[in-house]
């Protein structure tokens, strides 16, 4: 970068538009903690993922026809005449299931080691946005091949404001244009899916304001004393960030050229039919936990509440985990309750993905209890009575002493 | 204005004229956006198709039809003696939603009405759960041999659409 800015041109240039100093001063120079581990790998894989769908939705869009007469049959056009069609429009669904993985672990990484503690509290609530944000544009996007599951996925789905008192089946009708999902319905949702995506890459862009503000935590969670806790951003990350990249590919082709519909679900290549419900329907995997908890409560407005709340708890967790440490690898009892709430969140996704029949329904119960436990009692008493482990004086210590 | 000083402030007409033009044009926004909100209501060719009829005569004791008004499914349902008698037989106060039978039908052997849960819009299936009637797969909602909740998330009882006979074997719905 140094040897460009020799060059007088481009010095002439930069000194007018200074896109190469930005450059240079956020991702070569930039300091990043010397100790992070493979788990911060998953930040940069999730705006692979991002770019990934944006690609390949937006050639998807050439071909694809947004009305209920002709939807399915354009996607069905897409698989087998255009050209390349069916690896886009896999890439494109298994983007998606990517997508979720990559920022579901992101997300259990900063819950590992506190990453949401102050003062990272803004950059945490950013990134529930994001999720917000992608759990509406993958919804959206899964009603567009207009299958029974996408159909019912959307009645289901956009029913669950019509619990709202009073106000709830006029916004129902309001979201529906219409009586019931339909055209208007579907050509909204296009027109929405087209855009979210978007909206997500200005809301990651104020994620990585308030990131490069704040700078990165690290496996000790500690803060930085001096300029021998960081290593330059290039080579040493992003090299680190291009490997990770690597796997992350071999991973997607795996699925992509060997298993292409193994996360989808067969009911959506039946062509949408507004009077017959499929006998089983269920979300796509990621949303799974989270309709485990709706299914959960036997009441019409609990459910939808738990439901909410589930998601929106996390935006007072800076407040709800009363321990000044951030990583559990000095928290010896968070450390365990962390790993319960993972059991927690896969024995709730396969909750949601059974039907709520016999041993089913008490244990989503129980599962949905304990995951706002942890949340609204354990976490805050084991801020108070753990007795934390020594934390090492600085990050750059453990490491140039080996 | 002369003797302000930077920092020290003081209400001043130009205050109230900052308040008066940003409710103003707070206002107007807010009207500006009542059309970008309405164009999503349902639309008057949406609107303009509300009824249809139905001919009865083909549905033997037992059977039940599905027609679609306005997108949605409508049951009909030609119910046997027993249906019917279950279904009166059933004391109200059990009921989630209380309605007698009679309230919900026009002739007894005749029960119309919406196909849709009240829980979140999935479509029962007949002659399934726990009382001879529908059970909506979604969820696990049970509705009994005249479409009441009896079991289940759903909050209400399957929707009587508005409805007449028009002749013994036609009903017009809508
Ligand atoms: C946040 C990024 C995105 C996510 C998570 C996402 C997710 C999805 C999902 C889950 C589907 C259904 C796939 C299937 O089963 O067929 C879909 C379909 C679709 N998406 Fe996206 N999408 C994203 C971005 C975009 C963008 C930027 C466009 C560009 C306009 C786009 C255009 C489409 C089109 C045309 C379809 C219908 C074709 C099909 O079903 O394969 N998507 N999307
Ligand atoms: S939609 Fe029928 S039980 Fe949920």
């Amino acid at each position: 970068m140094q040897a460009l800015l020799n060059n007088g041109f481009i010095r002439w240039f930069d000194n007018r538009l200074p896109v190469l100093s930005w450059t240079n001063h956020h991702m070569m120079e930039y300091p990043a903690p010397r100790n992070l581990n493979y788990a911060w790998n998953f930040g940069s894989l999730a705006g692979l993922a991002l770019v990934l769908q944006i690609v390949t939705g937006i050639v998807l869009a050439m071909h694809y026809t947004p009305h209920a007469d002709m939807a399915f049959d354009s996607v069905e056009r897409i698989m087998r005449d255009v050209n390349y069609g069916w690896l886009l429009r896999y890439m494109h669904a298994n983007g998606a299931s990517f997508f979720f993985i990559v920022v579901y672990l992101h997300i259990a990484r900063g819950l590992y080691y506190g990453s949401y503690k102050a003062p990272r509290e803004v950059l945490w609530w950013l990134g529930l946005v994001i999720l917000l944000l992608m759990m509406a544009t993958a919804f959206m996007g899964y009603v567009l091949p207009w299958g029974q599951m996408s159909f019912w996925g959307a009645t289901v789905i956009t029913n669950l404001f019509s619990a709202i008192p009073l106000i709830g089946e006029p916004i129902v009708q309001w979201l529906w244009g219409g009586f019931a999902v339909g055209n208007a319905t579907l050509n909204r949702f296009f027109s929405l899916h087209f855009l979210l995506p978007f909206v997500i890459v200005g809301v990651v862009v104020l994620h990585l304001w308030a990131l490069h503000h704040k700078k990165s935590n690290n496996p000790l969670g500690i803060d930085y004393k001096g300029p021998q806790d960081f290593i330059p951003f290039h080579p040493y990350y992003t090299i680190k960030d291009a490997f990770g990249a690597g796997v992350f590919l071999i991973l997607f082709a795996i699925f992509l050229f060997y298993a292409p519909n193994y996360m989808g679900h067969p009911d959506n290549y039946i062509p949408a039919d507004p009077l017959v419900t499929p006998a089983h329907i269920v979300p796509e995997w990621y949303f799974l936990p989270f309709y485990a908890i709706l299914r959960a409560i036997p009441d019409k407005l609990g459910g939808v509440l738990a439901m909410g709340a589930s998601i929106f708890i996390l935006f007072l967790l800076p407040w709800l985990d009363t321990s000044r440490i951030r990583s559990a690898t000095f928290r010896p009892v968070f450390k365990w309750f962390f790993w319960l709430l993972m059991i927690d969140l896969v024995v709730l996704g396969f909750c949601g993905a059974n039907p709520p029949e016999g041993f089913w329904v008490p244990l989503s119960q129980v599962a949905t209890v304990y995951y706002f436990l942890h949340f609204l009692i354990l976490l805050p008493l084991i801020g108070w009575f753990e007795r934390p482990r020594p934390l090492p004086d600085s990050i750059a210590k453990p490491v140039l002493k080996a | 204005m002369a003797d302000q000083t930077i920092g020290a402030h003081e209400e001043t007409r130009r205050d109230f004229l900052y308040v008066a033009t940003g409710a103003v044009a707070a206002v107007g926004a807010a009207m500006a956006i009542w059309p970008f909100i309405d164009q999503m209501n349902p639309a008057a060719d949406v609107l303009a198709l509300s009824s249809i009829e139905v001919d009865l005569s083909p549905v033997p004791v037992g059977q039940q039809i599905t027609v679609n008004w306005r997108g949605k499914p409508v049951f009909v349902r030609h119910r046997t003696e027993a249906d019917i008698e279950e279904a009166r037989a059933v004391p109200i106060e059990e009921l989630r939603d209380p309605q007698t039978d009679e309230e919900r039908v026009v002739k007894p052997e005749w029960l119309v009405m919406v196909g849709i849960c009240t829980h979140l819009g999935c479509v029962p299936l007949a002659d399934q759960g726990d009382f001879d009637g529908w059970f909506c797969p979604c969820h696990g909602s049970h509705y009994d041999s005249s479409g009441r909740i009896r079991k289940g998330p759903a909050p209400l009882n399957l929707a009587i659409p508005g409805y007449a006979f028009i002749d013994d074997t036609t009903i017009r719905v809508g």
